[in-house]
């Protein structure tokens, strides 16, 4: 089929010569450059686009623009490609595109659903979500499916998106959100002081609703000034041009989010460029010029396509050549909309007839239309549409719009389309963005911004303006007034001001709502909400069962819960609501707008943070070393740990016995470089650490290694670790791998705020070190073999630390142990870690060292009964409670942090959880962490609960399994029995006993 | 997004940057042992949360790593005023007229 509905070649915005070729919902069609999915379709005279979500009814493309809610598509010909839920209106026509409705099935022409009546209307009245979330949830999920297959709003691509992403953060002094007349007059305005300004608008080009007018500018039309004035603008360097950039978002602090389609209209797969781009504004000013939205009429069947918005038609004829349909029948509240059945009739299609609710008006653009020829009918209103999958004709009627009633018999008209204005709306979701609250400005009968604590400034439409020649001159203005405020320019603005004439127009009519002559309930149905299927009579319907408030009446009847958030409904709902509850409209209020204005795709906004940029890692110097000896690694924080180092054909479990039998036997080796190491110095750190830790450090001496573990102020246990003292003022502090970040913020707290009087400094040097941990009876033959001093016992205690050079290298040992063997902790600087860690390897090599990871480190320390800080503790936890108390200085003279709360009355509590040991009385069965611990095994549900397991492992050098746990007073309940109710329904019995399993005297540490 | 003033790097930086540390200005005491539990409690868990100016305690955490004050609205966002430690606000809710 050929483009029925294209025009003689009039509009320069579309390119005759370039023919596009598409697909909807599998047919072919063709277009041109320049057309969207929209215009090309009503060229085609394709009438259905979709089905409606809740009663399956036939819909057509009702607007132009973002207001969209009927012709929303799924876009792409690939399950890489494809996009959910894209506005027709909004996407540009590209050669190859495929389209499909998102909301019709089995098809739109036939719809099976509405045939055998599935969800019919009397299975989802209004509040039909509300209610069905309140019932049982079987009721949801009987419906679940048959909903998201009969109204799904798209889906989501299969496959990983082939496209790239990226964000640009910018400043600027004026940022101008909409390229209309008021936006671009006050873009030139602004940019004439010099100030950096930035205009964005969502359209494929500049210039807004003067793109499709044709009141003439300075002489021209006014697409001709667009021209000039965005040439100039794009010649000055103060100037960034957004085209194709919608503001998503308007957020605290004059941030402007906006995203960029770089390459959207060039179809799939544009690979040489990124495909969208998210800008972040940070602007001084922010000058809002979003326009009006047009309001469509709220009456009988309205949404049969072939209803459309009258400045919609307009824009079809003067833009995209396209004349929707043959006989026009325009309804209408004011003088404006009559534009359209002028266009309609230049275009040489029929008009029917112009049905104007108002009374009488002797506007200009009345008479003109009148002169043409065109019938009016005053003091009437079309009540009702004929037809199904395209309007066949409408009934008009007398109304009395105060009464709400029809007056007089209707009389029938056959037509095929039906444009309506109900008059316009401000587009005020933006300034909504940032809590203001919008106020109702009654002579316009709109909602405009209220007050607002951003440096916002708002002119054009979006202030209820609409005369053209008022419109571009407060754009000037506002534009000069928005630089001085930024710190540029006089604040007027200095040149000749365009010129044109407004229309005179008569007063226009507010009506929200066309009554018919049957009640509200009774009559056709009246669409309000078009995406939600929201009728008046659903509104009212809401009202009489007692939601009053517009936010609730929003939630019980959907009402602006489609992607469209209302755009074309909200305010007719708001109106009908507000007369049905006998209020004023500014006695209801509005509802409030949030981000997105339209929805914005995950990988814009996830930019070029994907993959393996989605998160930093961190690694040891030693990495490659585990890669090479087929480490599995785990993640801890940001690092990547060796979890453990399986042999080929080894299960995890196997060589998690074997690293822990070699290391307890002759010498295991870890990397333990992502310990977090703070340097601390200055003359005041003894008396520091003795405030932050809970044990004593004034007689810490030079050489000494001391373990020390930090509460907060509340007495509970967040880190641990060794802190060795390198000089009289200067110590080394080592943290857990995942607290380093926190434990260095928590010194710096009490440092800056509390206490700086004291003279002391933190520097993080976790990533200056390379520490490798040798652990075993035979790690000081290993250690011998490559280091310059003598590491005997003798003269190398048991909790001190050593200068040595090992394997050539300056390193600090500490003879400290988490493994309860002897061990030896050595620390080179971190470009020497690969150098050493071989060295070490290859000295180990004839005790046959082994490699171990983090999970053979967490069951040796277990077996030894040492906490991990986020493990075995968790925010609550006391060392008391750890029946750690040889680690709290008894006779510190500072009260140091967490102190005076282990007075309180709650942490005195003898029936606390407390750390102690459990032995399964299976001694091959494993429990699993995080299990509950009951002490009555047959009580009755709901059990009592006294704890659960923290560290649970099988010890192959025990020979049996074990595990930490807290439990209520457990301290004192050593040798009694608990038990453990799994989830798989078994109840395990286990005995307590002390946390130290493994070498209970700590002798083998000591050797 | 918060675009927040750092007193110590005397420049605007984006909230990114930062982390919120809870209410400003509250004093250890110096004395805790000879204090009531319930003294106690109140420096420990009890905080403000008003509706209107509050002074809070941010950190520059991914800067100069400084913990700073802010006078801040917590109903419309705005920054009235970030200081140093040990300074005073200048800004108050009593100024303006709140309780
Ligand atoms: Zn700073």
């Amino acid at each position: 089929m050929s483009q029925v509905n294209r025009i003689a070649a009039s509009s320069k915005r579309i390119n005759r010569n370039r023919t596009l070729t598409f697909t909807f919902n599998g047919k072919e069609y063709q277009g041109f450059e320049g057309d969207t999915v929209a215009s090309a379709l009503l060229a085609n005279g394709v009438d259905v686009v979709g089905r409606s979500f809740k009663y399956s009814r036939p819909r057509g493309i009702i607007t132009s623009d973002s207001q969209e809610p009927n012709a929303i598509f799924q876009i792409g010909s690939t399950q890489a490609t494809t996009i959910p839920n894209p506005r027709a209106t909004q996407t540009d026509l590209y050669h190859g595109l495929a389209a499909s409705s998102t909301n019709g099935w089995p098809n739109v022409d036939f719809d099976l659903m509405s045939t055998v009546g599935k969800l019919g209307g009397s299975m989802m009245p209004p509040g039909f979500y509300y209610k069905t979330f309140m019932f049982p949830q079987s009721l949801w999920m009987s419906y679940e499916h048959l909903i998201r297959k009969g109204a799904g709003l798209g889906s989501s691509p299969q496959q990983a998106d082939p496209d790239s992403y990226d964000k640009m953060h910018h400043h600027c002094d004026v940022m101008i959100v909409g390229a209309g007349p008021a936006g671009l007059a006050a873009a030139l305005s602004a940019a004439q002081t010099g100030a950096r300004v930035i205009i964005s608008d969502e359209q494929n080009e500049f210039g807004g609703s003067l793109l499709c007018s044709k009141q003439q500018i300075d002489g021209e039309l006014p697409s001709q000034w667009v021209e000039k004035t965005v040439a100039q603008l794009a010649t000055m360097d103060n100037v960034l041009l957004l085209p194709r950039s919608t503001v998503f978002g308007y957020y605290d602090h004059n941030l402007v989010g906006i995203n960029e389609r770089r390459t959207d209209h060039l179809g799939e797969n544009q690979l040489q460029s990124t495909r969208q781009r998210v800008h972040k504004v940070r602007a001084k000013q922010v000058i809002l010029a979003t326009g009006a939205h047009e309001r469509p009429l709220v009456y009988g069947n309205n949404d049969v396509p072939g209803c459309m918005l009258a400045n919609a038609v307009s824009t079809y004829i003067n833009r995209y050549d396209v004349v929707p349909g043959n006989q026009l029948v325009l309804m209408t509240t004011n003088d404006n909309a009559y534009k359209t059945a002028i266009d309609w009739h230049q275009a040489g299609r029929k008009v029917v007839t112009i049905v104007d609710t108002r009374e009488s008006s002797n506007g200009e653009l009345v008479k003109k239309a009148k002169k043409l020829g065109i019938n009016v009918i005053f003091g009437h209103a079309v009540i009702e549409v004929s037809g199904s999958k395209r309007v066949k004709g409408v009934d008009i009627a007398p109304i009395n719009a105060v009464n709400h009633s029809v007056t007089g018999a209707a009389k029938h008209f056959p037509c095929d389309t039906v444009a309506s204005s109900g008059g316009w709306s401000p587009v005020i979701h933006l300034s909504s963005h940032t809590g203001s609250r919008p106020v109702w400005n009654e002579d316009i009968a709109g909602f405009v911004p209220g007050e607002t604590v951003q440096q916002q400034h708002i002119c054009g439409g979006l202030e209820g303006v609409y005369d053209l020649s008022k419109v571009i001159s407060a754009g000037f203005t506002t534009g000069a007034v928005a630089a001085q405020a930024a710190g540029k320019g006089e604040g007027s603005y200095a040149g000749t001001l365009p010129q044109t004439s407004d229309p005179q127009e008569d007063a226009s009519m507010a009506l929200f709502h066309v009554p018919h002559s049957k009640k509200t309930s009774r009559a056709p149905k009246q669409f309000v909400d078009y995406q939600n299927d929201v009728t008046a009579a659903g509104i009212e319907l809401a009202n009489r069962e007692g939601f009053e408030s517009i936010e609730h009446v929003k939630r019980y009847t959907a009402l602006g819960f489609g992607t469209d958030q209302g755009k074309l409904g909200n305010i007719n709902g708001m109106a009908i609501t507000a007369k049905s509850l006998g209020k004023t409209i500014p006695e209801t209020g509005t509802t409030i707008f949030r981000p997105m204005y339209t929805p914005t795709t995950f990988g814009a906004l996830a930019g070029a943070d994907v993959k393996h940029l989605f998160d930093p890692a961190r690694f040891s110097a030693m990495h490659k070393w585990h890669l090479d000896n087929g480490a599995e690694f785990e993640d801890v924080g940001q690092w990547k740990r060796p979890w453990y180092f399986p042999k080929p054909g080894e299960a995890m479990q196997d060589a998690l016995e074997r690293e822990c039998l070699a290391t307890r036997n002759s010498v295991g080796i870890l990397d333990a470089s992502t310990l977090g190491k703070i340097d601390i110095q200055g003359k005041d750190a003894r008396e520091f650490l003795n405030r932050v830790y809970t044990n004593p450090w004034s007689k810490l001496a030079v050489g000494k290694c001391r373990y020390g573990v930090m509460c907060k102020e509340d007495g509970m246990v967040f880190d641990d670790g060794v802190t060795a003292c390198l000089e009289e003022n200067r110590f080394i502090m080592t943290t857990t791998t995942g607290g380093a970040a926190g434990v260095l913020q928590w010194l710096e707290l009490w440092h800056q705020t509390e206490w700086p009087e004291l003279e002391v400094y933190f520097s993080t040097v976790t990533d200056h070190w390379s520490t490798m941990t040798i652990s075993g009876p035979n790690s000081r033959k290993v250690l011998e073999k490559i280091c310059d001093v003598d590491v005997s016992n003798d003269n190398f205690k048991y909790m001190d630390w050593i200068e040595a050079k090992v394997a050539g290298v300056k390193a600090r040992i500490f003879r400290i142990s988490f493994t309860g063997e002897l061990s030896f902790e050595i620390n080179v600087q971190a470009n020497y870690g690969m150098h050493t860690w071989q060295a070490v390897m290859a000295a180990g090599e004839e005790f046959d060292i082994t490699p171990y990871g983090t999970e053979t480190m967490h069951i040796l320390r277990a077996e030894k009964g040492f906490i991990i800080v986020g493990q075995d503790t968790d925010g609550s936890v006391t060392p008391q409670d750890l029946d750690m108390d040889w680690v709290v200085g008894k006779k510190k003279e500072f009260s140091f942090i967490g102190k005076r709360s282990w007075t309180r009355y709650d942490n005195k509590r003898d029936d606390r959880k407390q750390m102690v040991g459990l032995k399964p009385k299976d001694p091959n069965f494993v429990l699993p962490e995080g299990a509950q611990i009951v002490f009555e095994k047959n009580q009755s549900i709901p059990m009592t609960m006294v704890g659960h397991v923290t560290s649970s492992y099988y010890s192959a050098c025990m020979g049996y399994s074990f595990a930490l746990a807290v439990v209520k007073g457990g301290i004192s309940r050593k040798g009694q029995s608990v038990f453990l109710p799994l989830s798989d329904g078994t109840t395990v019995e286990a005995e307590i006993c002390s946390p130290v399993f493994y070498d209970p005297k700590g002798d083998r540490q000591n050797v | 997004m918060l675009h927040i003033h750092c007193p110590y790097c005397e420049e605007m930086r984006e909230e990114e940057e930062f982390s919120p540390a809870g209410q400003a200005h509250i004093q250890r005491p110096l004395n805790p042992e000879e204090l009531s539990d319930e003294q106690w409690a109140r420096y420990l868990f009890f905080r403000k949360n008003p509706r209107g100016l509050h002074h809070e305690l941010w950190l520059h955490a991914h800067g100069c790593r400084k913990y700073f004050n802010m006078t801040r609205n917590s109903v419309t966002y705005q920054i009235m005023e970030t200081y140093k430690m040990g300074a005073k606000p200048s800004i108050t809710a009593s100024e303006e007229g709140q309780s």
